[in-house]
């Protein structure tokens, strides 16, 4: 149990240490002289990390280097160029580490004070000066406020979080504004929820707010179940305690005591982060019967999910957070009324919560300089797919996919074409390369048949058939679909029938009005948000690739993606009969024998490809 | 061994008593300390909680992560979240279902090896990702299959 005042001087001891994480600080008396940031997010960790993080620590004790401190972050971002180290107050980028690594940048850089060239991420301006990481293409665009501590602070270590302003939020919130007054803040800020459906905050706790009843909930949707997106995770690995304040103080607006994060099992450091925090929030008297000593009881628990995408639903969130089967409900009542046991219950994503504390902190009208009219703030991707770049980017509401897949993103790698984007996942759209300048806000995006979405963010190429992703993203909701409403359970599969035909080339165009009239059909009469933007994916490809349907249809498939629709081929003029193709074909579908041009036998061919991808000559084409 | 087992689930059970909603909580945990859901034990969480067993199977079922049979001792997970499909994990998983001779899912004969289709893992940077017991694979590609099985085939 802390007080107010230790708090304040854990901060006060701490600040020094923190402020020279960033480059070309100057280093206060007694703080380290030197900072290594070495990233412990789920892509890194994966690419050994720890180890680097191990070797680090090992080999600074061995040499008695006592003022240098070794820590592990949240993630950078850049997690294609991974595992990352950054050195401050330099500000040196390190790449592609690997453990072996660590002993040179101790004994060069470390020691020696000369950056490891080799390692560095490294971008020249136009006079061919090294450029600092905040003006390479990947940050320069960007603009942390959810992130803000991501990559800076060890999301272990509460003392940290203290020092950048940590708790200072809900205490201000608590000492100096009424509930009504904190409502007021964060519908004036205008921020809407990143969820995906993007509806007004502040509303929502004023719903929870006047709901009649004294035991009401607070709950965080940490399910995040759009394949290919990381956003929350990131910022529940790299601040957990920036989710834990804004869950305090919208226990204290809405009148809350009890809050439950309902986490995605698949994200185990997520989990044992948050734990950590939790446990140390208790430890400091931030959570309990008297939060801060301000005399407002907040407690938090954990509950895991199971693999079910459609616990991301609100609803159906609440039903597994009550250890049922996650099926959702009917609607109204909405959680705000009746929710986690029958509970007023306010949910919001974990992004959403990412905002609050510098809403409350810094002001409304601060938050709401940021962004478009209707899109306040900023929004957190996460990139994937065909970039050169993948990985997590925070923009302004409003900026263009062009920046986002050009600078930030570095464009398609091996100089492929840029074909399409599709944001919201499962139940969103594509962006055509012809919309690229459209900015990215929530209106902009579903006027042209997309949506937000939660923010993942995938690119595809010219060798991506959008046949063959529509048909992806409805087989995942066909088996995502909990079954409980036919549209859905049916209606979506039959759709799914009707893609595979296309994708083997059974189809015709009548086919494909008839595809679009069942996708509406579905979308008017499923019960939950799941079966509802279902077709989404199907129907804005249909809407602008329809001539790839079309050659579909007419037995092409133009990326040669489509296995019954390729044939591959061996070229004699190229072929020199080396054998290893016919050997390296797992069913045995090629003939031929030594120096002479071989065949591949079509009824036999898998169309696997590995033949093609083994000829030296490259003689093998689809 | 199985003695020890239902002896930590029980304190488990135990420890569960009060929570509000309990009976997956109690499942994720036996399925930490069994590996999978044996009937006996969901009848046993079925009478402890006081819930029909059918309550119990179908929570089991309705969440892919709960599993019914014994895995395999080697557990390969293939990533199919959109962004490991579109960089190619489809052709990755269909490999390994060749070389094992079982389709995703399943466990081959001799109780060797799971194969598995996974959601996203959150490791989209090192796109396609597969894991194999809990040990992530990145940026694989078809040829990498070979060497991943020789590993663990002499292993
Ligand atoms: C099928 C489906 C899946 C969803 N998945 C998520 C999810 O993974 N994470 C999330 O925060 N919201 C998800 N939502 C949206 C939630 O229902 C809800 O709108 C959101 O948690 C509200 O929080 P917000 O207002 O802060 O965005 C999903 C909705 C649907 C229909
Ligand atoms: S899509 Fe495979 S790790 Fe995210």
């Amino acid at each position: 149990m802390k007080t107010l005042k230790e708090l304040q001087e854990i901060r006060d001891r701490e600040k020094g240490g923190l402020d020279e994480r960033c480059e070309g600080a100057t280093v206060t008396e007694g703080a380290p002289r030197a900072h290594v940031l070495v990233c412990g997010g789920t892509g890194c960790t994966s690419g050994n990390s720890k180890i680097i993080y191990d070797n680090f620590k090992t080999l600074l004790a061995e040499k008695n280097v006592t003022d240098i401190n070794v820590i592990m972050t949240g993630c950078f971002g850049l997690c294609s160029k991974g595992p990352i180290v950054v050195v401050y107050p330099d500000g040196s980028f390190y790449t592609h580490v690997k453990p072996e690594d660590v002993a040179e940048i101790v004994d060069a850089h470390l020691i020696g004070g000369a950056p490891v060239e080799r390692l560095l991420h490294a971008e020249k301006d136009a006079d061919g000066q090294m450029k600092s990481i905040n003006d390479t293409d990947f940050y320069k665009s960007q603009r942390r406020v959810v992130l803000r501590n991501c990559g800076v602070i060890d999301p272990e270590n509460i003392d940290e979080y203290l020092a950048r302003d940590g708790y200072k939020a809900y205490e201000k919130a608590v000492s100096t504004m009424t509930q009504q007054q904190v409502i007021d803040e964060i519908k004036k800020s205008g921020l809407r929820g990143r969820g995906g459906a993007g509806f007004p905050t502040g509303m929502k706790w004023q719903f929870t707010h006047d709901a009649p009843g004294t035991d009401k909930y607070v709950a965080c949707n940490a399910d995040e179940g759009d394949p290919g997106a990381f956003m929350d995770r990131s910022l529940l690995e790299g601040d957990p305690h920036a989710v834990i304040e804004a869950m305090m103080i919208a226990g204290y607006a809405v009148g809350a005591e009890r809050g439950v994060i309902y986490v995605r099992a698949e994200y185990p450091i997520a989990v044992h982060r948050l734990e950590v925090a939790i446990k140390q929030a208790h430890e400091y008297g931030i959570l309990g019967d008297n939060a801060l000593g301000l005399g407002h009881k907040f407690e938090l628990e954990l509950r895991l999910g199971a693999g079910a995408f459609v616990c991301g639903e609100e609803t159906a969130l609440l039903n597994s957070s009550e250890g049922k089967r996650g099926e959702p409900r009917q609607r109204p009542p909405f959680p705000a009324v009746k929710g986690l046991f029958g509970k007023p219950t306010l949910i919001n994503n974990v992004e959403t919560y990412g905002n609050i504390t510098q809403i409350i902190l810094n002001g409304a009208d601060w938050f709401a300089s940021v962004g478009t009219e209707k899109s306040k703030g900023t929004k957190v991707f996460a990139l994937g797919g065909k970039l050169e770049n993948v990985g997590l980017v925070e923009i302004p509401m409003g900026t263009t996919l062009r920046t986002i897949v050009e600078d930030i993103g570095g464009g398609c790698p091996h100089g492929k074409k840029f074909k399409a984007a599709q944001t919201g996942g499962p139940s969103g759209g594509c962006i055509p390369a012809s919309l690229i300048d459209t900015p990215i806000d929530y209106d902009s995006l579903m006027a042209i048949g997309s949506m937000m979405g939660s923010g993942g963010l995938i690119v595809m190429d010219e060798d991506n058939c959008m046949v063959d992703i529509a048909k992806f993203f409805l087989e995942f909701t066909v088996d995502e679909s909990c079954g409980k409403c036919t549209p859905c359970r049916i209606g979506n599969k039959r759709l799914l029938e009707m893609l595979d035909k296309v994708t083997k080339g059974e189809a015709t165009l009548e086919d494909l009005d008839k595809m679009e009239e069942l996708c509406y059909y579905i979308k008017e009469n499923s019960l939950c948000g799941l079966g509802q933007t279902a077709p989404n994916p199907v129907l804005s490809t249909l809407r602008y690739f329809r001539d790839e349907y079309e050659a579909h249809c007419n037995g092409k498939c133009p990326a040669g993606v489509c296995k019954a629709l390729v044939s591959y081929k061996v070229d004699p003029e190229k072929c020199i009969g080396c054998t290893i193709c016919a050997r390296n074909c797992p069913v045995g579908a090629i003939s031929g024998s030594v120096k002479q041009t071989h065949s591949i036998d079509p009824k036999k061919c898998i169309k696997c490809g590995v033949c093609a991808s083994k000829c030296p000559k490259g003689a093998i084409s689809k | 061994m199985t003695e020890e087992k239902d002896k930590q689930f029980g304190e488990v059970l135990e420890s569960l008593k009060d929570v509000p909603g309990p009976v997956m909580m109690a499942m994720q945990k036996a399925q930490e300390i069994y590996g999978y859901l044996p009937i006996e034990v969901q009848l046993r969480i079925a009478d402890y909680f006081g819930v029909p067993l059918a309550t119990v199977y179908g929570i089991a079922t309705f969440y892919s992560q709960f599993r019914l049979e014994q895995p395999g001792q080697i557990k390969i997970a293939v990533c199919l979240g959109t962004a490991c499909y579109v960089k190619g994990s489809g052709g990755v998983i269909e490999k390994f279902g060749r070389m094992l001779g079982v389709e995703p899912g399943h466990t081959t004969p001799d109780g060797r090896f799971t194969l598995e289709a996974t959601r996203c893992i959150g490791c989209c940077g090192l796109a396609p990702v597969l894991t194999v017991n809990g040990e992530v694979y990145g940026k694989v590609t078809e040829d990498s299959v070979d060497e991943i099985m020789a590993k663990y085939n002499n292993a």
